[in-house]
């Protein structure tokens, strides 16, 4: 018999004899970005012009489509490299500028410096093959230097490199490397021991060890068990998983097949939301492809283990990303969470023992066994190991996707590879974990990023979303958005969640208006606290926390709301005041503006507003040319 | 043998068996965790978190109901911190839910209610938008309420696992939340069976039955009127409940004389036509038995089956007794034999039905069932209605001397008694089927294979020589486990009795709602109420139907003979196919 490592070999063998017989390495490359947020922003335009300048005559240009690197404010990114010249990457590509770069850059040779970003190294091609890419040097090829210094890239490792369409692309970086390394000697106790000696831990939220839930359902004794990914991320502002999908879809798979080995399972399902398309069909190709190439299937690269992967779609239920909800929905009832225990690992889904892992936690799987346990726990803090992937959003200068070593602190995302906030404006707040996660003021930025710390301050790691947060937002208005998505997404099942946040969000809600009272901030605590310990699953556990953190990191403006009727971001519309300053020139344009009649004044002359007519529109604010409304 | 573990409950040590609830193991060591969404015969929810307790090493309270026990655990149930945050919850519940106690049909029974009161909810905290939905008034048997609804889910639950109807499920999410049928079709339309089992396991009046009480008390004030009224055997073994009695009191006298003191003219016995039903039900069987007729024969008696079967079992039909039910049949004979006894004409009669189910308020309306064109029953009110009525219509229930039935339609046999349990109709249906064919009385009349609360019962008869099998379900998931294995196997059995109710009609979903002490369908009450009609059926002198001497009179003056013509036009019926909306045929596969 040959073992499946060596098939592996001759398969990858062939898959660079592939990539290599389209001359690949001497003709110049073209990689277009094709993530769906990279489509959203008219990559897909930029795309079909190189193509057909490819069709039509340029016989030297390769063009290829990629996931997305994460820098979601660059998008569409167009990548150019040829071996022995430095790679230039454009950004903020337009259909205008793709036609240019076609005649000037492709047909001359000339790179267009304005538009280019140039990289340092020169053959990156290279670099993609050693084990390089994972620290994020690859992009610094593209003189990314601060964004990409600091991040390490082990899920997002092919992410923004390969085409997530071409398996041959995933062979030619160590893909199903580690597959067939489990296959051929490492027995399924022993890939359990890695995953548990690594210190990997769940990468969903709530950040349980992935070794020990491994080995909980390794340890059941049933005939049928079943694999699931976790893929429903269903927080506001989150794109992790689409992205690692979009970009890197065999990484995911072969991370499920590792773990179906090691618990012996031989059926794995992919939940994921019926919104993300795109993931979805790269997905399907994936699995399509990996089975063509017996990377799934009956007897995998020659040995007897059989591993399946199929897709369910989910409805688009928030509730659905937690476990038991999810188990339920796969199994065609309403998506609603049930007590545990027993917990799926005993008892999941169709009652058979289940492990179920978020797209993250499977796609460190594979760089877990390739490179050992060892290496993945020198990796980040003492009880946190490894990454963590964040989607950085809000009042950021670089959003994106960003990979770091756990243990970096609020304070390196926002100002070192978020390059701070935009427009002069001042740091308030940041969010972490979505929905469920807590907002954590200035004095938490140095707080490192893992687990317990995150715990510690008041919030959450939670699947990995990261708003920032300036002085332009109203902290009491942070709460009530998050409270009003966990009130909406609330299945209905358990009273405390149902009920609680919807009396919470209309307590918020009359406090945003100027109708707050004496004991309101109480009455939050009492109900958010009493949610937290009584409420059936994880939403409800964790919905009162955004409210409950910015309590006790923002209280002073909580106060300000109930007892001044005054909103210091001047964000609540009904809080605000507005007056006509000495600035004023009489030009009456305010007047004609109001819709309720409330300003009066001659003509070249200091107008007045009536207090008791006025709706707080803000139409006069935005209509004066002069300034002379003052907003307080 | 489960092995023992010690746990410490409020810091008390206490040696129990491991592999139970929390809730399990208090409540045999004498605490009662407040509770609301839990129902021993139902899944564990979690939902309403009432049962809430602190254990030691445990970041959140865990639900009582759910959680296991373990060697060690420290349990905490009563903390200053559970008791607010239970309070809390109650609150919570309760601010979403009409402030109407006492307007209400469940003021003073209902769940929500004495929880509200013994958590100590005295004013409120966190009052707001409460819920506003249309009442669902499609349906001749159960109203739903949703803004009543505190989604404890066991409605749904019990629709489900129970009954196996699915009729009810969750729609919508957060605090729009709502329980309704598939497509949030009115009931009338829906797969709803109108067993009212959701009414019974309510904890508040989010389904009532239809009530029909107003519009009999102002009939019964109608001069013009011949005012008839029946009741069905599980009325006696139950309406005690309503009045503080235990269960298990029959109170047949005196429903009798409470009934003549609400004005009605003539009372009747349901059983008496128990016992005609067994003997058309008897002769159709023996029939069937000579080939002429499909075998199983499947009993028709329940209504709530009967609009089951035609919706899920449409193959069964021709296996269904086309015997109509004691009290259509009594509704029949009374607006053509009775009337012309009386010499009255019989749309002059208002014929009433007193029954412990709310699905034959549906069977009163059907069609197939009428007679020379008029309804055989009129008014359909339940145990609990007449008990009300008893209550509202100022009659001393409690005190009341017991009085007799009327004749001629009033005597009965024990096996007319006992129909409203489980195994009943099988067992006097064997009393009088062995005798008929055979010629001989059967001697061991008390058959305790068919008796008691298990599923699926099953007999063997020997009728001089041949074996008949039979077998017994009660509630309509044990109809539908029943079922599946006649589909597979059809000879298995010969006869089989359905009832679709749990425990059969003692448990049926017009019975008086559980007591302080109790929870609904309590197996113990409802053990209670069977065990009552058993008595009657011991203490009488004629237990077997066919040694009815009105009914003899009956067949000799009126009917002719069993299966005779006067009986198919009167005492038969037929059943069509069913396809409620919302169901896909069986020979259509979903996508």
């Amino acid at each position: 018999m040959i073992a499946p490592l060596d098939i592996l070999k001759k398969k990858r063998s062939e898959a660079l004899d592939r990539i290599h017989s389209k001359e690949y390495l001497s003709v110049k490359r073209v990689h277009v970005g094709m993530a769906t947020c990279e489509i959203a922003a008219g990559s897909k335009e930029v795309m079909d012009i190189f193509l057909q300048a490819a069709k039509s005559g340029l016989t030297d240009v390769c063009v290829s489509q990629k996931g997305c690197a994460g820098r979601c404010n660059f998008e569409p990114t167009v990548e150019i490299m040829e071996d022995g010249k430095v790679p230039v990457k454009y950004c903020k590509v337009t259909p205008e500028m793709a036609k240019q770069i076609v005649e000037r850059h492709l047909k001359k040779g000339e790179v267009i410096g304005e538009w280019a970003d140039n990289g340092k190294l020169k053959h990156p091609e290279k670099e993609r093959f050693e084990e390089g890419h994972l620290c994020g040097k690859f992009f610094q090829v593209f003189g990314d230097v601060d964004f990409f210094s600091k991040q390490m890239r082990i899920v997002l490792r092919n992410c923004g490199i390969i085409d997530p369409e071409n398996i041959d692309d995933y062979l030619s970086v160590r893909g199903y490397e580690a597959l067939a390394k489990v296959l051929t000697d490492i027995p399924p106790v022993q890939v359990i021991d890695t995953v548990k000696k690594s210190g990997l831990r769940g990468r969903g939220g709530a950040g349980f060890p992935t070794g020990i839930k491994w080995e909980l359902t390794a340890r059941q004794q049933s005939e049928e068990k079943f694999i699931i990914c976790n893929a429903d991320e269903g927080d506001p502002g989150a794109f992790m998983d689409r992205s690692t999908i979009e970009g890197d879809p065999h990484t995911v798979i072969e991370g499920m097949a590792i773990g179906g080995y090691a618990i012996g399972s031989h059926r794995g399902i992919i939940y994921i939301r019926a919104e993300y398309p795109l993931a979805v069909k790269r997905l399907e190709k994936a699995i399509a492809d990996a089975k063509s190439a017996g990377f799934l299937g009956e007897n995998i690269l020659g040995s007897d283990f059989s591993f399946d992967i199929e897709i369910r779609l989910g409805a688009g239920a928030f509730v659905c990303g937690e476990e038991t909800a999810l188990i339920h929905s796969i199994e065609g009832h309403r998506g609603m969470p049930r007590p545990r225990p027993p917990f799926p690992s005993v008892q999941g889904l169709f009652d058979k023992p289940t492990l179920i892992n978020n797209v993250e936690t499977w796609a460190n799987i594979p760089v877990v066994i390739i490179h050992g346990a060892d290496w993945f726990n020198s990796i980040g803090t003492q009880k946190s190991k490894g990454t963590k992937v964040f989607a950085l959003a809000g009042k950021i200068t670089n959003t994106g996707l960003v990979e770091v070593p756990m243990g970096t602190t609020l304070r390196e995302i926002v100002y070192d590879i978020g390059a701070g906030i935009p427009g002069n404006k001042k740091f308030k707040a940041i969010q972490t974990g979505g929905p469920s996660g807590g907002c954590l003021s200035e004095e938490y930025l140095d707080t490192p990023i893992d687990y317990d710390s995150l715990a510690k301050a008041g919030s959450i790691m939670g699947s990995g979303g990261m708003i920032v947060i300036d002085e332009d937002s109203c902290m009491v208005n942070v709460a009530r958005f998050f409270l009003e998505f966990t009130q909406n997404e609330s299945c209905g099942k358990c009273a405390p969640c149902r009920e609680g946040t919807k009396r919470m969000l209309e307590i918020l809600t009359r406090i945003t208006e100027g109708k707050g009272e004496e004991g309101d901030i109480e009455k939050l605590e009492r109900l958010g606290t009493m949610i937290k310990k009584a409420s059936l699953c994880g939403l409800g556990q964790s919905a009162p926390n955004p409210v409950l953190s910015t309590i006790k990191n923002f209280r002073a403006e909580y106060e300000e709301h109930i007892k001044d009727k005054k909103c210091r971001a001047h964000f609540c519309p009904s809080l605000l005041e507005y007056t006509v300053t000495d600035k004023c020139v009489g030009c009456g344009v305010c007047k004609k503006a109001c819709p309720a009649g409330a300003i009066t004044g001659v003509l070249k002359n200091k107008h007045e507003i009536d207090k008791n007519k006025c709706v707080k529109c803000a139409a006069c604010y935005k209509a004066c040319k002069f300034n002379a409304i003052a907003r307080v | 043998m489960p092995k023992k573990i010690k746990i410490y409950i409020d810091n008390r040590p206490y040696e129990i068996e491991d592999g139970q609830t929390i809730m399990q193991a208090a409540d045999k060591l004498g605490y009662h965790i407040p509770r609301l969404c839990y129902h021993p015969k139902l899944s564990i929810e979690g939902a309403c978190r009432v049962c809430i307790v602190q254990v030691e090493g445990m970041k959140n309270y865990v639900a009582s109901c759910a959680y296991p026990v373990a060697d060690g655990m420290k349990i905490l149930t009563h903390t200053k911190e559970l008791r607010t945050a239970r309070r809390d919850i109650v609150e919570l519940i309760l601010d979403n839910h009409p402030e109407d106690c006492h307007t209400c049909e469940r003021d003073g029974i209902c769940e929500l209610q004495r929880l509200a009161y013994a958590m100590g909810l005295r004013h409120r905290h966190f009052e707001g938008e409460r819920k506003c939905y249309a009442k669902d008034l499609s349906s001749e048997s159960v109203i739903r309420d949703p803004n009543k609804c505190i989604l404890c889910g066991r409605c749904v639950r019990i629709c489900s696992e129970i009954q196996k109807v699915n009729n009810l499920g969750y729609a919508y999410r957060g605090f729009k939340t709502v329980v309704i049928p598939a497509y949030d079709m009115p009931f009338s339309e829906s797969v709803c069976t109108a067993c009212g089992q959701c009414i019974n396991v309510c904890p508040t009046a989010a389904f009532v039955e239809k009530n029909h009480t107003q519009e009999l008390f102002e009939k019964l004030q109608d001069d013009n009127l011949v005012k008839i009224v029946q009741f069905a055997p599980s009325v006696r073994a139950a309406i005690g409940e309503a009045f503080g009695f235990e269960p298990g009191v029959s109170k047949e006298k005196e429903t009798v004389a409470a009934l003549r003191r609400l004005g009605f003219d003539y009372v009747f016995d349901t059983q008496f036509c128990a016992d005609l039903t067994i003997m058309e039900e008897a002769s159709e069987f023996l029939e069937r038995l000579k080939g002429k007729g499909k075998l199983p024969m499947i009993t028709s008696c329940s209504s709530a089956w009967m609009k089951c079967m035609e919706q899920f079992y449409p193959d069964l039909i021709d296996n269904i007794s086309t015997c109509k039910s004691p009290m259509s049949m009594m509704g029949a004979l009374l607006k053509t034999y009775f009337a012309g006894k009386i010499k009255t004409e019989p749309k002059k009669i208002l014929s009433v039905a007193v029954m412990c189910c709310t699905a034959k308020k549906y069977e009163a309306a059907r069609p197939e069932l009428r007679v020379n064109g008029m309804p055989a029953v009129d008014i359909v009110v339940t145990t609990r209605e007449l008990a009300w009525m008893i209550k509202s219509g100022g009659v001393d229930f409690i005190n009341i001397k017991g009085e007799d039935f009327d004749k001629p339609l009033g005597l009965s046999s024990g096996g007319g008694a006992i129909f409203g349990a489980t195994g009943g109709v099988m067992e006097a249906a064997i009393r009088t089927a062995y005798e008929l064919y055979t010629g001989e009385p059967l001697m061991e009349i008390e058959i305790n294979e068919l008796r008691g609360l298990k599923g699926i019962k099953e007999g063997l008869i020997n009728l001089d020589g041949a074996q008949v099998r039979v077998a017994v379900a009660h509630g309509l998931g044990n109809a539908n486990a029943l079922l599946e294995i006649v589909r597979k196997d059809p000879g298995r059995y010969h006869f089989i009795e359905i009832m679709g109710c749990p425990g059969g009609c003692i448990g049926g979903g017009g019975q008086p709602y559980a007591g302080l002490n109790s929870i609904p369908l309590d197996e113990d009450t409802l053990k209670k109420r069977a065990q009552a009609l058993y008595d009657i059926d011991r203490h009488k002198t004629i237990r077997r139907a066919h040694n009815n001497p009105d009914i003899r009179r009956l067949y000799k003056e009126f009917l002719g003979k069993p299966l005779g013509d006067k009986s198919h036009e009167l005492l038969h019926t037929h059943y069509k196919v069913k396809f409620p909306r919302g169901i896909i045929p069986q020979e259509l596969t979903a996508r």
